[in-house]
C-alpha cells in the first residue's frame, strides 16, 4: 500500500497517492435521467438499507425519498418547470458561459469579449490534461454575422434554441459527492470515515459512534446518522413494524460508498451498473471529467445553454467533487448548495481566533487576581 | 390560486396541503408549484409582498437591495443539521463553566482563598463529569465513546476536543481529590502513605488543568464553526470563540460569586465582569460580520428568545455583579464584622452570580439551536453562498465555481 501525503498543504485533504488504482467516480448526466429510480432501488438492495418513509409520493413530483440521507444514498429529485424557468435557467447557463476569465467583460462592450472559453479551460482543466476538449464551441455560429469571429462568445451568437419547449422536467439522480477535499472526512474524530485506494470516502461502521459531526461537516447534506428517528416506518400497515425492520449499523453515520465492497472485487458500483440511460457513468474520474467536459460542449452547440457541470472544477471550495453533474438549471434548483466550501478550510484560522481568545481568557483572570489583591 | 396552465391536468390539493408544505418538511402533501420549484427568497413570503415591501410594516429593516432570488428543492434543506441535543447545549456551557473555574481555582490557590479554592476545584469536576457523561449520551453508540481516543486529529476539532476534556479531567479529577481529602480531615481516602504523594501532585496538577483549560473554553466554538452549518460556520469565521470564552469566563465568575464567601469572590467578580463585557463586544461584532440569512435563525424563534434571555440576565447579572464588588471595596473593614451587611452582599452575590451563570447557559443554546434552526430552511445556505459567489465575480475571481459553463 502507499503512504498518504498531504497535497500543497491543504489541512482539508487526504488523497492516496501513487496507489494501484485511478481515482474513481460518478460523472450523472441529468439531461438523459428519465427518473426511474432504479438506481435508488439497486443501492438499497445492495446496501440492505433500510426502508426510508412510506414509498407514498411526498407530493413534490414524482420524489418520494425527499433527500439523501442515512438510508437513501441515491436520491432522485424531480422538478417541473415551464418555459419561464427553462428561459431563466437558459440564461444564466449562458452567463455562466460567458463569464469571462480571467477578466471581467464590460458591459457596454460586448464584442470586445475576453476569451472565455480559455479561461474556462484554463480553470477547469487545471491538474488534467486538456486533450479530447474542444476548443471551439460547436455552435450556429453564421460566420458572416459582425461579431462572429469572436465565436467563444455566446452573447453574439444566436443561441434562441432549436426546440423552447413550454414544460419540462429536471431529472436528477444525487448521490455522495466524493470530494477531494471531504468535509464529514476531516472532522471524524474516530477515524472511523477514511479515504480508499479508489480516492473515495467510506464510514467504518463498526468504528463509528454517532458523533454526528460529520453530519454537521458535509456541505451538502449527505452523510447522516441511522436513527431510530430517520425511519418512518408506515403505521398504516399492521404487517410491517419497526421491530420487523433490519436496521444495520444503527446509530452509526452512513451514506453512499461508491459500493466500496464492489469496487475491491472490479465491479462497478450498483447504481451505474443498473442505469437504462447510462444517465449514471462510472469509471476513472479523469475520464468521468472529460466526458462531462464533452457532453456539455454537445449539448452547447445544440443551443442549451442551460447545461452546466457541477463539481468539475479542482478549484471549488472542495476541490472538485469524485461526483460530477451535469445540471441543466442553477444548482439550488435541485437542492444543491451554490458554493460549497469545506469547512476545515477556515480551521487554521478558527484555531488561531480559539488561540488568541484563550490566551486572552488567560489574562483576564490574572488580571482578575492582580485587581483584587487583599490589602 | 392555479399558477400555471398544467395545473388543470393534476388531481385535485388535499385541503391545507399547501400551507404545510410552505413550511418546508419531508412529509408534507403539496401540489405544484409555479415552477416545479418554491421560489425560495424569504421563506414562504416570496410570492405575495416581493422584496420591497418587506419590513413596510416596520417589523425589520427595509432592504435595499434586490433579494437573491433562487429557486429552491421545494423548500428542502440543503445540509443536515448534527443530531446534536440539549446534551451538546449543556456540555457547551458546562464545558466553559469546568474551564473557567480551573482557573479560578489555581488562582485561588496561589492567592490562599480557600473557599473560591475549594469552591471553584468542586464546580470544575462537577461540570466537567456532567458534561463529559452528557457527551457520551448524545453519541449514536455511547458504548464505543473510548473510540474518540484511536487518533489525535488536528483537523477534527472533536478529536482534539476529546483530548483536551481528558487532559483537563486528569487534573481536575486529582485537585478534586486532594479537596475532597482536606475535607474529610484525610481520613476517608485509605490512602496510607501515599497521601503525601498525592498533596505534592497539588501545584503539578492544578497546573495542568489551568493548561487545559482556557482551550477547553475556546474549542467548542471551533467545533460549531468548522461544520457546514450555516450560522454555526459564520460565527466561527467571525469571532465565536471570543463569545464562548468571555461566556465561559461569565459563567465560571458568576458560579464561584454564588458559592465562595464575597470576601474571596473578589477575582471571580472581576472575571465575571470581564466576561460580561467581552460577550457583548464579541456577539454584536460577530452579528455586524456576517451574512443577514446567516443572523436571522440568531434572532428569530426560541434562539433568538434564549439569546434575548440571555442578553437580559447578563445585563442583571453584571450591574449585581458591579454592586457587590463596590460594596465589598467600602464594606471591606465590616465584612469580618456586621452580620448585616455580609448577609445583603452574600444574597446579592448569589443572585447576581447565578444570572450571569444563566446567562452563560443560554447563550450557548442559544446559538446551538440557532444553528440547527439555519439549517431547515434552504434560503440560509443558499443566500450567503450565492453573495459570496457574485462578490468573488464581481473581483474578477472567476475560476473558482463549483458550477462551470464547460
Amino acid at each position: 500500500m502507499s503512504t498518504p501525503t498531504i497535497d500543497d498543504g491543504t489541512l482539508a485533504d487526504g488523497h492516496w497517492h501513487d496507489s494501484a488504482h485511478s481515482r474513481k467516480g460518478f460523472f450523472t448526466d441529468t439531461s438523459i435521467c428519465i427518473g426511474c429510480k432504479a438506481c435508488e432501488v439497486a443501492c438499497k438492495e445492495w446496501n440492505r438499507n433500510p426502508q426510508d418513509g412510506t414509498f407514498e409520493l411526498l407530493g413534490s413530483s414524482y420524489d418520494n425519498t425527499g433527500s439523501l440521507g442515512a438510508n437513501t444514498w441515491r436520491h432522485v429529485a424531480f422538478i417541473e418547470q415551464d418555459s419561464e424557468r427553462i428561459e431563466k435557467a437558459r440564461e444564466s447557463g449562458r452567463k455562466l458561459v460567458n463569464l469571462g476569465m480571467p477578466t471581467i467583460r464590460p458591459r457596454t462592450d460586448e464584442s470586445a469579449a475576453a476569451q472565455p472559453l480559455d479561461g474556462a479551460l484554463g480553470a477547469a482543466a487545471e491538474g488534467r490534461t486538456s486533450a479530447g476538449l474542444p476548443t471551439t464551441p460547436e455552435l450556429n455560429v453564421d460566420l458572416l454575422a459582425p461579431g462572429a469571429l469572436e465565436p467563444t462568445d455566446l452573447s453574439n451568437v444566436d443561441t434562441t434554441p432549436p426546440d423552447t419547449a413550454d414544460f419540462r422536467w429536471l431529472i436528477s439522480s444525487d448521490v455522495c459527492k466524493h470530494c477531494t477535499h471531504a468535509g464529514c472526512l476531516d472532522v471524524c474524530p474516530t477515524g472511523a470515515l477514511f479515504r480508499t485506494e479508489f480516492d473515495t470516502v467510506v464510514v467504518q461502521n463498526d468504528v463509528c459512534n454517532g458523533c454526528g459531526t460529520c453530519v454537521a461537516g458535509c456541505p451538502f447534506g449527505v452523510i447522516e446518522r441511522r436513527d431510530d428517528g430517520t425511519i418512518n416506518t408506515p403505521t398504516d400497515r399492521d404487517d410491517r413494524k419497526a421491530a420487523d425492520m433490519d436496521v444495520p449499523n444503527a446509530g452509526t453515520a452512513n451514506k453512499c460508498t461508491l459500493c466500496y465492497d464492489r469496487l475491491v472485487e472490479g465491479q462497478e458500483p450498483a447504481c451505474a451498473q443498473t442505469c437504462p440511460t447510462q444517465s449514471i457513468k462510472f469509471g476513472d474520474r479523469q475520464d468521468m471529467v472529460e466526458q462531462a467536459h464533452d457532453r456539455v460542449a454537445e449539448l452547447h452547440a445544440k443551443g442549451l445553454t442551460e447545461a452546466r457541470l457541477y463539481g468539475a472544477n479542482p478549484n471549488d471550495g472542495v476541490g472538485g467533487t469524485g461526483s460530477v453533474f451535469l445540471l441543466l438549471d442553477e444548482p439550488e434548483v435541485y437542492g444543491l448548495p451554490p458554493d460549497p466550501r469545506v469547512a476545515t478550510k477556515d480551521l487554521p484560522k478558527m484555531y488561531a481566533n480559539a488561540g488568541i481568545a484563550a490566551l486572552g481568557m488567560v489574562a483576564a483572570a490574572g488580571l482578575a487576581f492582580l485587581g483584587s489583591r487583599r490589602s | 390560486m392555479s399558477t400555471s396552465e398544467y395545473d388543470s391536468y393534476r388531481p385535485p390539493e388535499p385541503e391545507g396541503g399547501r400551507r404545510k408544505r410552505r413550511r418546508g418538511g419531508r412529509g408534507g402533501p403539496s401540489g405544484p408549484d409555479d415552477s416545479g420549484g418554491r421560489r425560495g427568497g424569504r421563506g414562504g413570503n416570496g410570492r405575495g409582498g416581493g422584496w420591497k415591501n418587506r419590513g413596510a410594516d416596520g417589523n425589520r429593516e427595509m432592504p435595499m437591495v434586490e433579494d437573491v432570488e433562487f429557486t429552491s428543492y421545494y423548500g428542502r434543506p440543503i445540509v443536515k443539521a448534527p443530531p446534536w441535543g440539549d446534551e451538546i447545549g449543556t456540555y457547551l456551557f458546562l464545558g466553559g463553566l469546568a474551564g473557567g473555574s480551573s482557573l479560578l481555582g489555581f488562582g485561588a490557590q496561589l492567592t490562599d482563598r480557600p473557599g473560591l479554592r475549594i469552591a471553584s476545584r468542586m464546580t470544575a469536576i462537577a461540570a466537567t463529569g456532567i458534561g463529559g457523561a452528557a457527551l457520551v449520551a448524545d453519541l449514536g453508540r455511547p458504548e464505543r465513546f473510548l473510540n474518540m481516543m484511536r487518533v489525535v486529529k488536528v483537523s477534527s476539532p472533536m478529536s482534539l476536543g476529546t483530548w483536551i476534556l481528558s487532559g483537563f479531567g486528569v487534573g481536575s479529577g486529582v485537585t478534586f481529590a486532594i479537596e475532597l481529602d482536606r475535607i474529610t480531615g484525610e481520613k476517608l481516602l485509605p490512602l496510607g502513605p501515599l497521601r503525601k504523594v498525592l498533596h505534592a501532585m497539588e501545584t503539578p496538577a492544578a497546573v495542568e488543568s489551568a493548561f487545559f483549560a482556557t482551550p477547553l473554553a475556546a474549542y467548542t466554538a471551533v467545533l460549531l464553526g468548522a461544520t457546514a452549518v450555516p450560522t454555526w460556520n459564520a460565527a466561527g469565521r467571525n469571532g465565536l470563540p471570543y463569545v464562548f470564552v468571555s461566556s465561559a469566563s461569565m459563567a465560571a465568575g458568576g458560579a464561584a460569586m454564588a458559592l465562595a464567601p464575597v470576601a474571596e469572590t473578589g477575582p471571580a467578580r472581576l472575571l465575571a465582569l470581564a466576561g460580561t463585557a467581552g460577550e457583548a463586544y464579541a456577539m454584536s461584532a460577530m452579528r455586524k460580520r456576517m451574512h443577514p440569512a446567516e443572523i436571522d435563525p440568531l434572532d428569530d424563534g426560541e434562539p433568538g428568545h434564549k439569546l434575548h434571555r440571555a442578553e437580559k440576565l447578563l445585563i442583571a447579572g453584571a450591574v449585581g455583579a458591579a454592586a457587590v464588588e463596590v460594596g465589598a471595596r467600602v464594606f471591606a473593614k465590616k465584612l469580618g464584622g456586621g452580620w448585616k451587611t455580609r448577609a445583603v452582599l452574600r444574597g446579592l452575590s448569589v443572585v447576581s452570580g447565578a444570572a450571569l451563570a444563566a446567562a452563560s447557559a443560554y447563550t450557548r443554546f442559544g446559538v446551538l439551536e440557532a444553528g440547527i434552526e439555519s439549517t431547515k430552511d434552504p434560503r440560509h445556505v443558499v443566500e450567503p453562498q450565492r453573495a459570496r459567489l457574485e462578490e468573488r465575480r464581481a473581483r474578477g475571481i472567476t475560476d473558482d465555481s463549483i458550477t462551470t459553463g464547460r
